[in-house]
C-alpha cells in the first residue's frame, strides 16, 4: 500500500470526479432542482401538489410501484424453487442456471415484447389454443399483467443467480447443525437456510425492482403508458423541455430508486453471511423422490419454454410476412432481413461505436477507481466509488432528461450544432449507467490480487507505474475484459436514455431502431429482424467474452451478477 | 441446575461393519466399534483417515455402503439426522449468524415442539452451564473463539441427546484455551454422564482427556484401547510411531522361549519377551525415554543392550534433553531428564546407548 500522497493519484482522481460531476450528478441535481423551484428560482412544493393532482400521474405513480412489486414477487416465485432445487437436490441444473442466467443480458424485455403479446395476448397463440380446446382465455398481457409478465421472465434471473450463489455460499454445517437438532424441509429452510440466503435475494429482487422501474419501452411497446417512466418521457418530449411535471415525476423515480438499494443494503447492514469456511464441506445433494422429480423437472421445463418464447416468438416474427389471430404466421419471408440490411445498417455502425466508446471509457474509469480504492490513501477516494456507483440508481430517462436541460444552452464550437443533438451525448450517457458493472468488475479483479504480488516487483526494482503496467493490468486483464464485454452488450441494449437523446435517425443505435419498428403493426417484422441480430450480435459476444474470460477469471461472471449486471 | 438439564441416560453406541465409499475412494473399510455407556471415547488419526467420516455417519449425514450403527442395541441405520437425537459439535461450530446466543440454543428445543416457558428455561440452563449467562442477547460474531464454542456445546446439549459428538472441537482455538477448554469439556461430560465420542488429529489431546481411544488410518481401526495401553502395548508400526515418540529398529524374528530371538545389524541377535510368538521380518520399538546413555569410556550395566553412537543433535526442551545419536548409521532418539547438575553430552561426543530390554516391543513388520 502506497502511503504517500501521489500527485499523479490525485489528478486522476479529480478527472474522474470531474466527469462524475459534469455528466452524472450535476444532470441529477437539476432534474432535483427544477423540480422544486418556480421559473423565477424560488423553491416550491407547487409541482408536486399539481403532479399528485393529476389522476394519470397518481394512476402513474402507482402502477410503478405496483408493477415493480409484482415483478419482483413474480420473479421470485419463479427463482426460489429453481434455485433451491438446483442447488440441493441431485439435479441436472448447472448448464440451466447459466443458460436462464445470460438470457437479459442478450435480449431486453422491449425487444420481445411485441413477440409476447402475439403469443400470449387475448388473440395470441396460448389464448387460441386454450379457447379452441377449453373455452377460456388467460388474460397474461392484459394491461399491467403484459408488463409484469414480460418484466419478470426477462429479469428473474437475477434473484435466480443472487440466490444461487448466496446458497453455495452456506456452509454446509449450517444446516447440518440444524438437521442434527431436529430440522428438516421446508421448516429447514424457512428457519435456516433463506434467512442466511436473504442477503443475495434482496440483492436480486432490488435489480429487479430497479431494473422494471427504469424500463420505458416495454410499457410503450406494449400500449401501456400510465406509468412514470413513459409519462416523464411524454412530458419531456411532447409538451417541452420546461414542464415540471416531468421532472416530478424524474424525481419520484429516483427517489424510489434509490430507496430499493439503500433499503436493500440497509436491511443487510451487518448481515454479510458468507459464512463458507475452510474445511468446509459440500453439502450432501439429496435425491429427488419420483414425485418431487416430476414436479420439479416440470417447473424447469415450463419456466424454460416460458423463458424462451420471447426468444422463439421475435424469430417467428422476423420470418413472416403475416401474424395475426393465428397460432403461428401464417406466410413465411426473409423480406423483413432485406429491408434492415438495406435500411438499418447505420443504426447498427452507431451502435458499435457508441458502446465501444462507452464500454473503453468505463474500463478505463473502473480501473483507476479500483486502483485508487484499494491501493492508496487518497483522501476522499470512496467517494469516487459512491458516485460511480450510484449511476445505478439513476433512471435512464432521468441522465436523459438532466442532459437535455443542463446542456440545452451548449453549442458545440465550429458547427453551432447543440451538444445535446451531438451523437457523443449518447455515448456518455452509456458510459455513465454501465460504469456500475464494469467497476464491480475491476474492483473484483484486483481486490483477488494480493499485494504482495506489487511489493515484489517494486523489490525488484520496477517503479509505481512500470508496476501498474507490467504486473497490476495484465493480471486484471480478465476482469478487465470482463467488464468491457458487459458494459458493451448491456449498452447495446440500452433504451431508456437513447429514447430521450436521440434526436436524429442518422444518430440512432440499434436500440432505438428496434423500437420505432414496434410502434406501428407493419414496422414489427422488420423490427423484429433487427432484434434477432442484435440478439445474434450479443449473444455471440458474450459467449466468445465467456470462453475468453473463463480461463483467466473463472467466477467473475458470478461476481458481476452479484454486484449489478 | 440439575433438575432442568438432567443427568443423561447412558446409552451405548454399536458400530458393526460399517463399510463406506465415495465413489472409487475407500473411505472406512469393514468398521467395528463398541462404545460403552457414559464413555468419552476419541476418534484418533491422521488427516483423511476416514475418522470425520464415521463421526458424520453416526450422525446421520454419511450414509454406509454397509454395516449398521445401534444406539442401546436399536438399530438407527436408516433414521434421518433431524430424528436420531444425537448432538453434534461442528468443528467450525456452525452457529448461525442471524440468530442470537440465545435463539442458536433454543432452535433444537424449538424443533421439538417444547412449550415457550420451556425452551427459555432450558436455554438459560444451557448457557449457564457453559458460563454464558449473560450473553443471550449477543450474535455470535460478538463472541471470541472459546466462547463461540461454549455456544455450539450448549445448542447441542440442550437437547439432551443421546450421545455427544465433537468434531475436532479444539482445533479452532488457540494452544493455550486448548488446553483450559478440554479440561472444561471433560468436566462438563463427567457432569452428565452422557456418552461422547470425539474426533481428533491431536494425540496428546485424545491421550490426555478420553477414557478409551481408536485409532484410524486409512479406513481402518488399528487399535483400540485406554491411553496407556495404545503408549505402552502398540500393536503394529502405525500406532507405535502415530502415538507419541519412538524408536523403530527393523530385523528378522524366530519364536525362542519365552519371547522371541530378534535379530538386527545393529543390536545382533537379542532375546526379547513376547505376548505372541513371530517369525520372519519383525520391527522392535522403544520409547526415547527408557534409553539411558552413558560416556563411551564408562563400562555400562550388564541387564541393558549396550550400543555405540555418536551424538548427532541436541534440542533442549525443558523438562528433558533430547539427544539424536547416529549408532553406526542408524538414527536414535534418546530422551534424558533435565534437572540441577544432570549429565549433558555435546554434539559429536562419543557415547553409549543403553536399551532396556523389557521396555521393548516386538512388532510385526
Amino acid at each position: 500500500m502506497n502511503n504517500r500522497l501521489s500527485p499523479a493519484h490525485a489528478a486522476i482522481a479529480l478527472a474522474i470526479a470531474a466527469f462524475l460531476l459534469l455528466f452524472l450528478i450535476i444532470p441529477v441535481v437539476t432534474v432535483v432542482y427544477v423540480a422544486f423551484t418556480n421559473s423565477d428560482g424560488s423553491l416550491t412544493l407547487e409541482h408536486f401538489f399539481s403532479f399528485f393532482q393529476l389522476t394519470l400521474m397518481r394512476e402513474s405513480f402507482y402502477n410503478s410501484l405496483y408493477v415493480g412489486g409484482m415483478s419482483v414477487l413474480l420473479s421470485s416465485v419463479i427463482s426460489l424453487p429453481l434455485a433451491y432445487f438446483t442447488m440441493r437436490f441431485q439435479f441436472r441444473g448447472s448448464v440451466l442456471i447459466q443458460t436462464l442466467g445470460v438470457l437479459p443480458l442478450i435480449m431486453p424485455p422491449f425487444v420481445g415484447a411485441a413477440a409476447m403479446q402475439l403469443l400470449f395476448g387475448r388473440n395470441g397463440s396460448v389464448n387460441l389454443i386454450l379457447n379452441d380446446c377449453c373455452g377460456f382465455g388467460i388474460p397474461f398481457m392484459e394491461g399491467l399483467n403484459g408488463v409484469i409478465f414480460v418484466e419478470a421472465l426477462h429479469y428473474f434471473p437475477f434473484i435466480l443467480l443472487n440466490l444461487t450463489v448466496a446458497l453455495a455460499n452456506i456452509d454446509s454445517a449450517m444446516e447440518e447443525s440444524a438437521q442434527n437438532l431436529g430440522a428438516s424441509g421446508f421448516r429447514l429452510f424457512r428457519r435456516i437456510v433463506f434467512p442466511l440466503a436473504m442477503p443475495g435475494y434482496l440483492a436480486g429482487a432490488a435489480l429487479v425492482f430497479l431494473k422494471v422501474f427504469d424500463d420505458v419501452g416495454t410499457p410503450l411497446v406494449l400500449n401501456v403508458t400510465n406509468i412514470l417512466a413513459a409519462q416523464a418521457y411524454f412530458r419531456i418530449t411532447s409538451i417541452g423541455i420546461d414542464d415540471p411535471i416531468g421532472y416530478v415525476a424524474s424525481v419520484i423515480m429516483v427517489i424510489a430508486s434509490l430507496i430499493a438499494v439503500w433499503g436493500s443494503t440497509w436491511l443487510m447492514r451487518g448481515k454479510d453471511y458468507a459464512t463458507l469456511q475452510r474445511g468446509g464441506s459440500n453439502l450432501a445433494r439429496r435425491k429427488l423422490k419420483p414425485w418431487q422429480a416430476v414436479i420439479a423437472y416440470g417447473w424447469i421445463v415450463l419456466v424454460l419454454v416460458v423463458v424462451l418464447s420471447p426468444h422463439l416468438g421475435i424469430l417467428l416474427l422476423s420470418l413472416s410476412k403475416v401474424w395475426s389471430y393465428s397460432i403461428v404466421p401464417d406466410v413465411y419471408t426473409l423480406d423483413n432481413y432485406v429491408t434492415i440490411f438495406r435500411d438499418s445498417t447505420g443504426m447498427m455502425g452507431n451502435t458499435l461505436l457508441y458502446c465501444g466508446i462507452a464500454a473503453g471509457l468505463d474500463v478505463i474509469i473502473g480501473t483507476a477507481i479500483a486502483y485508487l480504492i484499494l491501493r492508496t490513501r487518497l483522501p476522499g477516494r470512496q467517494w469516487l466509488d459512491l458516485g460511480a456507483t450510484a449511476a445505478i440508481a439513476i433512471p435512464g430517462v432521468v441522465i436523459g432528461i438532466g442532459y437535455l436541460r443542463t446542456f440545452r444552452d451548449f453549442q458545440l464550437p465550429f458547427t453551432n450544432e447543440p451538444f445535446t443533438a451531438f451523437w457523443l451525448i449518447i455515448a456518455i450517457a452509456y458510459t455513465v449507467r454501465r460504469l456500475p458493472y464494469a467497476l464491480r468488475s475491476c474492483m473484483a479483479a484486483l481486490q483477488q490480487m494480493h499485494v504482495s504480488l506489487e511489493e515484489a516487483a517494486e523489490n525488484l526494482g520496477a517503479n509505481k507505474n512500470r508496476t501498474i503496467y507490467r504486473v497490476v493490468v495484465p493480471l486484471m486483464a480478465g476482469g478487465i475484459l470482463a467488464g468491457f464485454v458487459t458494459s458493451f452488450l448491456t449498452a447495446a441494449v440500452e433504451l431508456s436514455a437513447t429514447l430521450m437523446l436521440v434526436t436524429a435517425q442518422s444518430n440512432a443505435p440499434m436500440s432505438y431502431g428496434i423500437y420505432l419498428y414496434m410502434q406501428s403493426i407493419a414496422g414489427r417484422g422488420p423490427g423484429a429482424a433487427l432484434g434477432v441480430v442484435a440478439v445474434v450480435l450479443v449473444g455471440l459476444g458474450t459467449y466468445f467474452s465467456n470462453r475468453l474470460i473463463r480461463s483467466r477469471a473463472a467466477g467473475q461472471a458470478a461476481l458481476m451478477l452479484k454486484t449489478g449486471v | 441446575m440439575t433438575d432442568v438439564l438432567p443427568a443423561a441416560r447412558k446409552v451405548r453406541v454399536d458400530i458393526r461393519n460399517v463399510s463406506l465409499a465415495f465413489g472409487a475412494t475407500q473411505v472406512l473399510r469393514d468398521i467395528s466399534l463398541t462404545i460403552e455407556p457414559g464413555e468419552f471415547f476419541a476418534l484418533l488419526g491422521p488427516s483423511g483417515c476416514g475418522k470425520s467420516t464415521l463421526l458424520r455417519l453416526i450422525a446421520g449425514f454419511n450414509q454406509a455402503q454397509a454395516g449398521t450403527v445401534e444406539i442401546d442395541g436399536a438399530e438407527i441405520t436408516d433414521i434421518p439426522p433431524w430424528k436420531r437425537d444425537i448432538g453434534m459439535v461442528f468443528q467450525n461450530y456452525a452457529l448461525w449468524p442471524h440468530l442470537t446466543v440465545a435463539q442458536n440454543v433454543a432452535f433444537g428445543l424449538e424443533e421439538r415442539r417444547l412449550p415457550r416457558a420451556e425452551v427459555a428455561r432450558k436455554t438459560a440452563a444451557a448457557l449457564e452451564l457453559v458460563g454464558l449467562k449473560d450473553f443471550g442477547q449477543r450474535r455470535p460474531n460478538q463472541l471470541s473463539g472459546g466462547q463461540q464454542q461454549r455456544v455450539a456445546v450448549a445448542r447441542t446439549i440442550a437437547i439432551e441427546p443421546k450421545v455427544l459428538l465433537l468434531d475436532e472441537p479444539l482445533s479452532n482455538l488457540d494452544a493455550q484455551l486448548r488446553v483450559h477448554m478440554r479440561t472444561e469439556l471433560l468436566a462438563l461430560q463427567r457432569k452428565l454422564g452422557i456418552t461422547t465420542i470425539f474426533v481428533t488429529h491431536d494425540q496428546e489431546e485424545a491421550l490426555s482427556i478420553s477414557d478409551r481411544v481408536a485409532v484410524l488410518d486409512r479406513g481402518t481401526i488399528q487399535q483400540v484401547g485406554t491411553p496407556m495401553d495404545l503408549f505402552d502395548r502398540p500393536v503394529n508400526r502405525f500406532i507405535a510411531s502415530f502415538v507419541g515418540t519412538i524408536n523403530l529398529l527393523d530385523g528378522t524374528a524366530r519364536a525362542a522361549a519365552g519371547g522371541v530371538l530378534f535379530d538386527s545389524p545393529l543390536l545382533g541377535k537379542v532375546e526379547l519377551a513376547s505376548d505372541h510368538p513371530l517369525t520372519g521380518n519383525a520391527s522392535i520399538a522403544f520409547r526415547p525415554h527408557t534409553l539411558s546413555l552413558a560416556t563411551a569410556d564408562r563400562a555400562g550395566a550388564a541387564d541393558r543392550i549396550w550400543v555405540d553412537g555418536t551424538i548427532a543433535q541436541r534440542e533442549f526442551l525443558g523438562e528433558f534433553v533430547r539427544y539424536r545419536i547416529d549408532a553406526r548409521g542408524t538414527e536414535l532418539i534418546a530422551d534424558q531428564s533435565h534437572f540441577g547438575g544432570s549429565v549433558e553430552f555435546v554434539p559429536g561426543s562419543a557415547v553409549k546407548v543403553g536399551i532396556a530390554p523389557a521396555q521393548v516391543r516386538v512388532l510385526p513388520a
